[in-house]
Order: structure tokens, then sequence, then C-alpha cells
């Protein structure tokens, strides 16, 4: 019993007293960005080894859920309801499968984000960590899907022989606002099931809305006769900023010819609308979350 | 060092008058309808005083106990220090790098295997993915759990998880370590193990507070400890006292209970029974190793002759740890008259395990002691605190090696 020996006697005395500072409550960030980082890439690889972990096929389930969607949808709006009649879109088909997947990508990262704080209770309780890495690892998970999923796309839109063009690089600005866009929303609802559990149901029945509400199934063009306060409807898709986005990679991936989210909204000045709307979600997201985090651990 | 003092090495972690309340509402509405019904009833709270006016200072290089009942507040005091609660009054600084976890294994995910599990946690815990996977190997090799790498940590045993999340938390480089209740499980071999890692933990001159019902690990390791109770610091100091302090709250009130006295028709009765020092102070807890008996007061209700004096000490559980007459070894007790009372004292050597014991008193005529004139079970109770090594009893042992 050797160590007995050591009870009691203070350890050696530490080269330099470190500055004493002062203990707060949790933040939404802090702790360093390598810190930040390297927590939102290890919860999300975590998600994404624990969704695949013992399934067959594993993240070919990501690729088969909008590929077997996009195939229902197809059928159903050029088979039997025909919704392009007299007014045909090329490239329809690729259009549907590129629009779904970008619009999966915001509806997984916001509907996971809402109970993402809820579901983490085990570790908000009892490590200190930017809570704000919750909710970002859901949208990072969901970003790793989209790349999977628009590898998939870009298959597809070659087989139909559209040539490759400059204006595929556009691609990397639509899916980093389409991410700030949904991160920003999801940040928002995340904080906000904290206090209010009924956000999951409302926001369900919303993104139902929102995606009957956007340029997914159709184009701005097939609502271009509608008017809603004799403002075209077409331009009310485009402020949605999914409707901008949507709208905008059709004409970067598959058709130039193709009316630009600007063109759609009638001048470039008013991109202001839907970029705006991303930017306001966004700060209003890391406002409320900044404001509630503290106390994140104590009122789930 | 003298303990109840504040050290006056520099001071890495004081805290300063805090208080922390939970407010917790009568009813939790927690959907918009319902707070839309009743948009003012929401407004009435049970407040939880979880941790009121608590200040202490301790030093770098310490190893502080903070001891008290559940619901006493160590917890929550424990995470506000760890800044996963915000205080409400007063303030906390700190010195150094904090220990971002108070619990073992925090993040770990059943489905996923032994590996991914200690890196995830390495990451929680403050190290980048490369130095977690730097100091896999220092990891396994610590747990001993070479062979279950693969394996997913729902076929763990509590005693394996145990191994690796410990094995895991180590790594840190923090300077202050907070803990909670970390040594509950895992076999002797591997306690061991963690006990000499906290001594080292302790010479390198880390800080380390401990959250604990163990007060046989306080009072190993720490320097100085804390009682709590209902928020409240009752006391610190050093750890022995912080024991026998903890011990008394824990069983003091249940020692005194009255007990329910029994008559025989005559009026034969055990009127009182207590243990005493060999001072003859009565005592409800002692150390190991002092002289201390088991007492008790009779009267009779009718002469005796030879009549058998006896008491049963028990644990808790009912097990026997000791039957003493009065009549061992032919001693004659004497003849007594009705309306006399006649006290009794066994005096034993305590080798007594850290525990609590109950006293059973009786009385009987001679012969066997099966037809008892007066019975009393489990009328006293006292609390021996200090070592306990596993066994029921702490014989002096007197340990001889020999080189062959």
């Amino acid at each position: 019993m050797s160590t007995v020996g050591d009870i009691g006697l203070p350890g050696p005395a530490p080269k330099r007293a470190p500055a004493s500072h002062r203990v707060h409550a949790p933040s939404a960030m802090g702790g360093g960005l390598l810190r930040f980082w390297s927590l939102t890439f290890m919860l999300a690889r975590t998600e994404f080894k624990l969704r695949f972990f013992g399934s067959i096929l594993g993240y070919v389930w990501t690729l088969m859920r909008p590929l077997m969607l996009f195939g229902v949808m197809l059928f159903v709006f050029t088979d039997i309801l025909d919704i392009n009649k007299g007014n045909p879109v090329p490239h329809y088909p690729e259009y549907l499968l590129e629009s779904l997947i970008l619009f999966t990508y915001f509806q997984e990262t916001t509907s996971g984000a809402v109970p993402s704080l809820v579901g983490r209770e085990n570790l908000l309780r009892r490590v200190r960590f930017p809570r704000l890495v919750v909710p970002l690892s859901v949208a990072l998970f969901c970003l790793f899907n989209l790349f999977m999923n628009l590898i998939v796309v870009f298959i597809f839109i070659l087989a139909s022989g559209v040539t490759p063009m400059w204006s595929w690089l556009e691609l990397p600005l639509l899916v980093g606002l389409l991410v700030i866009f949904s991160a920003g929303v999801g940040m928002l609802l995340s904080a906000l099931y904290v206090r209010f559990r009924d956000v999951q149901p409302i926001w369900e029945v919303f993104l139902q809305l929102l995606y009957y509400a956007s340029p997914i199934l159709y184009t701005v063009q097939t609502a271009a006769d509608h008017h809603f306060f004799n403002i075209p409807f077409s331009r009310i898709l485009v402020i949605n900023p999914i409707g901008a986005i949507l709208t905008q990679a059709r004409k970067a991936l598959l058709q130039p010819s193709a009316p630009s989210a600007a063109a759609a909204l009638g001048g470039y000045a008013r991109l202001l609308i839907p970029l705006g709307i991303i930017a306001g979600l966004f700060a209003l997201g890391l406002w409320y979350f900044n404001r509630e985090a503290p106390l994140i651990s104590e009122k789930l | 060092m003298p303990a109840a003092t504040v050290p006056t090495t520099p001071v890495a972690i004081s805290v300063e008058h805090v208080s922390k309340t939970f407010r917790l509402p009568h009813r939790q509405y927690s959907t918009l309808k319902e707070r839309a019904l009743h948009p003012f009833r929401s407004t009435t709270y049970d407040e939880l005083h979880a941790v009121q006016d608590v200040s202490l200072e301790i030093a770098e290089g310490e190893f502080f106990g903070i001891v008290g009942r559940n619901g006493s507040g160590k917890s929550t005091l424990l995470k506000c220090i760890a800044g996963i609660y915000g205080v409400d009054t007063g303030r906390i600084s700190i010195a150094g790098r904090l220990s971002p976890f108070i619990e073992l294994g925090v993040g770990f995910n059943p489905d996923l295997n032994a590996r991914d599990n200690v890196v995830i946690n390495a990451i929680m815990l403050g190290l980048s993915r490369k130095q977690a996977m730097a100091r896999f190997e220092h990891v396994v090799a610590f747990a001993e759990l070479e062979g279950f790498m693969d394996l997913r940590l729902k076929n763990y045993s509590s005693g394996m998880l145990v191994r690796l999340a410990f094995a895991t938390a180590i790594q840190v480089d923090a300077e202050i370590l907070l803990i909670d209740e970390v040594l509950a499980v895992g076999d002797a071999a591997f306690q061991q193990k963690c006990f000499e890692e906290f001594f080292r933990l302790k010479r390198e001159g880390r800080t380390i507070v401990f959250v604990s019902h163990d007060m046989y690990s306080v009072e190993r390791f720490c320097n100085r400890a804390m009682l709590m109770e209902r928020g409240v610091m009752t006391k610190i100091g050093e750890p022995r006292e912080i024991g026998r302090a903890y011990h008394e709250l824990n069983f003091g009130q249940l020692a005194h209970d009255a007990p329910e006295e029994s008559h025989s028709a005559d009026g034969t009765a055990i009127a009182d029974a207590w243990f005493e020092k060999a001072d003859g102070e009565r005592v409800t807890s002692a150390s190991q190793e002092e002289e201390l008996s088991m007492c008790f007061e009779a009267s009779l209700g009718q002469d005796l002759s030879e009549p058998v004096f006896a008491v049963t000490l028990r644990t808790e559980l009912g097990h026997t740890i000791l039957v003493a007459r009065s009549d061992q070894h032919g001693h004659s007790s004497g003849s007594f008259k009705a309306g006399e009372s006649v006290v009794a004292r066994f005096a034993i050597p305590n080798w007594l395990t850290a525990s609590r014991y109950l006293l059973t008193p009786s009385l009987a005529r001679q012969g066997t002691g099966e037809n008892a004139l007066a019975l009393v079970e489990d009328m006293t109770s006292i609390v021996i605190h200090g070592a306990s090594g596993g066994g029921i009893l702490e014989l002096p042992v007197d340990v001889k090696l020999e080189r062959l």
C-alpha cells in the first residue's frame, strides 16, 4: 500500500499561476473555433454512422428515398396529371429531381433541428460545449446526404443530354445559400422547441405548405399566368428563398434560356428580397438561439 | 496541512455567495394551446433553492470532496462550477483550464463500437480528433479492453463501460477536473487502478473536485471536503469530520427514535439501550478501534436467580454479527430481587466495518435463553465510520512477507 503515503500531500506547486476567469452559463458559440468545428463534425459524422448502421443498403437509402419519391412524382404529374400540358418544360424530370433533392435538404435540416436540443439532453446537461453545435451538426449531417444525392442528380443531368456548362459553378453558391437559410431556420426552431413543444407539428404542416408553394413540381413559368392581387404569381414564388434558389439552379444547371431568379422577380434589385429573408432569418435564428443558450440545459 | 482553513496556495476555484434557484412551474405549459388558454396561470412557480449562498475556495492541487444526500444540491453546484448552469447570484471564478465533463461516458452511444465511442468521448472532453486518435492506444491499454474494441457498446458489461469511460476521461488535458460519482462500479482490481490514477493526477498538481456518496473514497483521497444539506453548505473541513457529519445526517435521527418497549406480565422490561465509549459517554456513532460498549438497562418485575442478559448486534440487512450473553464461559450473574434495575454492559474492541448496526437487548431466565422475559428488537443503533475493506469486520491484521 505504498500509495497511502500520498494522502494529504499537496501536489507540486505549478510553474505559473494561470489567470483567474469568471465562469459563465453556457453560450451559443464560444470555446474556440477548432473545438466548435470538431464537435459539429463529430456529431454529424456519428449521426451519419448511426443512421446507416445495420441496414443492408447502408447510405444507398439516402439516395433511394428521394429517387423513389421522384419516380412517383414523375409518374403522377406527367403521365396522369400532365402538369406541363400545352406548356412544355424542357428537362422537366431533371428539374423535378434536382428541386426535390434541394428541398429535401431544407426539409431534413429544419425538421431534424427542431427536436435536436431536446434529443441531446444527455450531453447538454453534462458537458459544457457551445450549444449551437447541436442544430448545426444536423445541417452538416444533411449536407453529407445532399452531396451524395447531388452526384445522382448530375448523373441524371448528363444522361439526359445536358453538356457540362460553366454555369454549373453557381451551384456551390446556391447550395451555400440553402445551407445558410436552412441552418438559420433550424437554429430558431430548435431553440423554440425547448419552450414550445408544438413547434414540431406546426412545422411539419408548414413544410407541406412550403413544398407545394415552391416551384418544385412546376416551374415559375408554369405559374406565370396566375396573379395574386395583380402581382404575377411567379414573382411571389421567387420571393420565397427556396423558390429563388430552385429557379436559379434550373437556369444554371439545366437550361441557360430559362429565367434567372432576378428575371423572375423583375430586376436584380429585387433579389434583395429573398436574400434579405435568408439573412434576416439567419440573424433572427442566431440572435434567438444566443439569447436562449445559457438556459437550454435547465429548460429541457 | 491545516485542513479547515483556506490554503495559502493559489486559488483554483473561487465560489462567492453563489445561489441557484430552479423555477418549477406548478404545471408545465409547454404547448401553445395551453398557454393561450391559460395565459396567466403559468406564472405560479415552486422555487427550488438548489444552492443557497455557498462560498468556498479550492486551492490549486487540492482534492476537494463534496458530499451530501440526494437532492442536497451538490451536483447542481458542480454544474454551476462547470458552467453548465448559470448562477442566479454570486460569482464563480476559476484559474486554469477546466475539464468540460462531470460524468463518465458522456456521449457514449450503445450502437457504436468502442473505437468510435472513445473518439467521440475524447472530442467531447475537448481533444481534437487527431489527439483523440493519437491517444487511442493508451485508452485501450489502460482499460484492458484490447480484444473488445470492435464490439458495440450495448454488448459491454457495466464494468467494462466504466473502464472505457474512465480510461478516456483521464486523457483530458485540463488542470481542473470535476467528477461526479465515478467509482460506483468496476471490479476491485480496476478500482485500485483508478485510485492510482487519481494519485498521479494529484501528484501532477491538478485540482480535482469530487462529488460522492462514498465516504470511503472521499476520506481516502480528499484534502478537504464539504457537506451540503438542502442547498446550504453545512460543514467544511477535514474529510474524516465531514464523513462523521454525513453519517450522522443519514442515520443520526434514526438512532434517537424512541423504541417500543416490551413488558412481560410482571413488569419486567428493558428501559433503555445505548452504546457508550470507554469513558462512559453515550454515542450514536463511533470510529473504528475505539473500545465500544453495548449497554442496556432492565427493570425486574420478579425475583430472578442467574438471569441471562444478552445483546444481539445485527447489520441493517439483518445479518447477525455478534451475540453476547452474561452466562458466557459459565459466568454467574447472581440473584436479583423484584423492583431492582440492572445495567448490563458488553464491551468489545470495535473492529466493525464502517456501517450502521442495530442492537437488540434481551433478558431471559436461567437456561436456554430462548424464553425471554423482555426483548426489544433493534432498540438502538450505532454508525461506525472509518475504513471499509469490503468484509464485515476490520480485524487487526499483522502482515508478514518472507522472501524465499
